[in-house]
């Protein structure tokens, strides 16, 4: 396990820190330093996250319905989501008459807040994280069932009615599907006994859980990426917006900035539950690893860390973009029942299987 | 980097939105017009009050699930010790579940799950 990987960001950033503790002697000053450091940094990236995931959006759009997709501004069309967000900055914010100016003011802020909030504990690559919180797991799914409350406050605030069933729908359908996540991430905790992200990490080191847990596990990851693609309000679970029928759903009266905020609120979104399942089932940062072959491990051990949490990361984004194009959008009672009837039931009895497994050690 | 970083999420979040929304301030353009802080109807006048009556069910949906999101909250700490404490943990969580069950049976049988 110790073999020195070349492209490592934890001793990056332990190199920094040495650095600036030489340049700056007092304590306070350092951490000031530090996390106006880190938060630019995180600010870049989750921007230019939210440019590539908006780009790759319309790429897999277009390559599942055989067109070209976004060609024409920057190299392959590279450079639209740019030209978007410029369109999007230059927009007049419109706040309809009858609205709530406060609530409908807050409610792009706090569905920011909460999804950047949720990339805390995020393993980006070994040894690499904001904050190892030892209660990771609890932290995110906490944070990330905020985002309802964003939901439910633009839609209310807009005065407008499309707005408010959309919202109406989103707290049915977030609060539900919630339920299978917490379950399908506590399959992963009875069988690795922690809740730390990097411990869970570590725990895969002979293999990752969906190899090492059999079918249970496998019901575990399926369930979850079924409701975390509700969660976060996308195809084919996109009721809360579906064009259609409600032209925005709860964004209808949003324009400009505020739009904007939501679409990168919704594009962090994915991220983290793409992120959260790679960590949880595919072993994060943790290559491939096959039990008791060491000079395989030691290959694999020679490609950098973030790459493997990336690679996982976005094949997962590419299977959740996917899913918008195969499946047609459900009714709000199949939506339910689908949940309610067979998901909670399967991930109920899967818990007691995962635990039986946990307890005689059935699992690898 | 700790507990700090709680604070610093946060400030990120909300300097980014915030800066973000005033930038637009700045620099967009913006107009007059009686029509424009209409609620948005497709183009055809809002009949009634926007804040309308909606369906009972989403409440209902609400109420249940608060039930299992406080069993969630109770799974988690059972979940990490429940390979050190073994077999007993497997049968409290049966015991535990079958009488969730149950109550969850009642509720689909009252027609609690049905959308009307």
């Amino acid at each position: 396990m110790n073999t020195p990987t070349p492209y490592s960001f934890a001793s990056l950033a332990t190199g920094i820190h040495a650095w600036l503790r030489q340049a700056i002697s007092n304590d306070t000053l350092l951490q000031v330093t530090e996390m106006v450091i880190t938060g630019v940094c995180l600010l870049v990236f989750l921007v230019l996250l939210c440019f590539f995931l908006g780009y790759m959006e319309r790429k897999v759009a277009a390559f599942m319905e055989i067109r070209l997709g976004p060609n024409r501004v920057g190299p392959k069309g590279s450079l639209q989501i740019v030209a978007d967000t410029l369109k999007l900055l230059f927009k007049e914010g419109l706040t309809p008459n009858g609205a709530d100016k406060f609530l409908f003011n807050l409610a792009p802020g706090i569905m920011v807040v909460t999804s950047m909030m949720a990339v805390a504990p995020i393993a980006f690559a070994k040894n690499f994280q904001i904050w190892d919180i030892n209660i990771g797991v609890l932290y995110v799914s906490a944070i990330s069932s905020m985002a309802v409350i964003g939901i439910l406050m633009a839609g209310w605030s807009s005065n407008n009615k499309y707005s408010l069933i959309g919202a109406m729908r989103s707290g049915a359908q977030i609060v539900s599907y919630e339920l299978s996540i917490g379950l399908s991430l506590i399959t992963i905790v009875i069988l690795s006994g922690s809740l730390q992200l990097s411990e869970i990490v570590e725990s895969q080191a002979n293999g990752w859980w969906i190899f090492k847990g059999h079918i249970p596990v496998i019901i575990a990851f399926v369930i979850f990426i079924i409701a975390s693609t509700a969660e976060i309000n996308r195809a084919p679970f996109d009721l809360t917006e579906a064009e259609q029928e409600l032209t925005g759903g709860f964004h209808t009266e949003y324009a400009g900035m505020k739009f904007a905020m939501f679409l990168l609120s919704e594009y962090i979104n994915l991220f983290i539950v793409s992120a959260i399942a790679a960590t949880i089932f595919l072993g994060g940062w943790m290559p491939f690893h096959i039990g008791s072959l060491p000079a395989f491990n030691h290959v694999m051990d020679y490609i950098p860390s973030f790459m493997w949490f990336f690679g996982k990361t976005f094949f997962i984004v590419f299977i959740i973009m996917w899913f918008r194009w195969t499946f047609p959008r459900l009714r709000i009672d199949q939506l339910l029942n689908l949940e309610w009837k067979y998901l909670l039931p399967i991930s109920m009895v899967n818990i007691l299987i995962v635990t039986a497994m946990a307890i005689f050690g059935w699992h690898f | 980097m700790g507990s700090a970083s709680l604070i610093l999420l946060l400030i990120c979040g909300m300097a980014f939105a915030a800066g973000g929304i005033l930038l637009s301030l700045l620099l967009a353009k913006s107009s007059k017009n009686s029509q424009k802080g209409l609620p948005y109807e497709c183009g055809i006048d809002t009949i009634g009050p926007s804040w309308i009556q909606f369906n009972v069910g989403y409440y209902l949906f609400a109420l249940i699930f608060l039930v299992f999101d406080v069993e969630l909250v109770f799974m988690y700490p059972w979940a990490v010790v429940v390979k050190e404490v073994g077999m007993i943990a497997l049968f409290e969580i049966i015991i535990f579940l079958f009488i969730l069950f149950m109550g969850f049976i009642y509720a689909w049988k009252k027609g609690a799950l049905k959308w009307m």
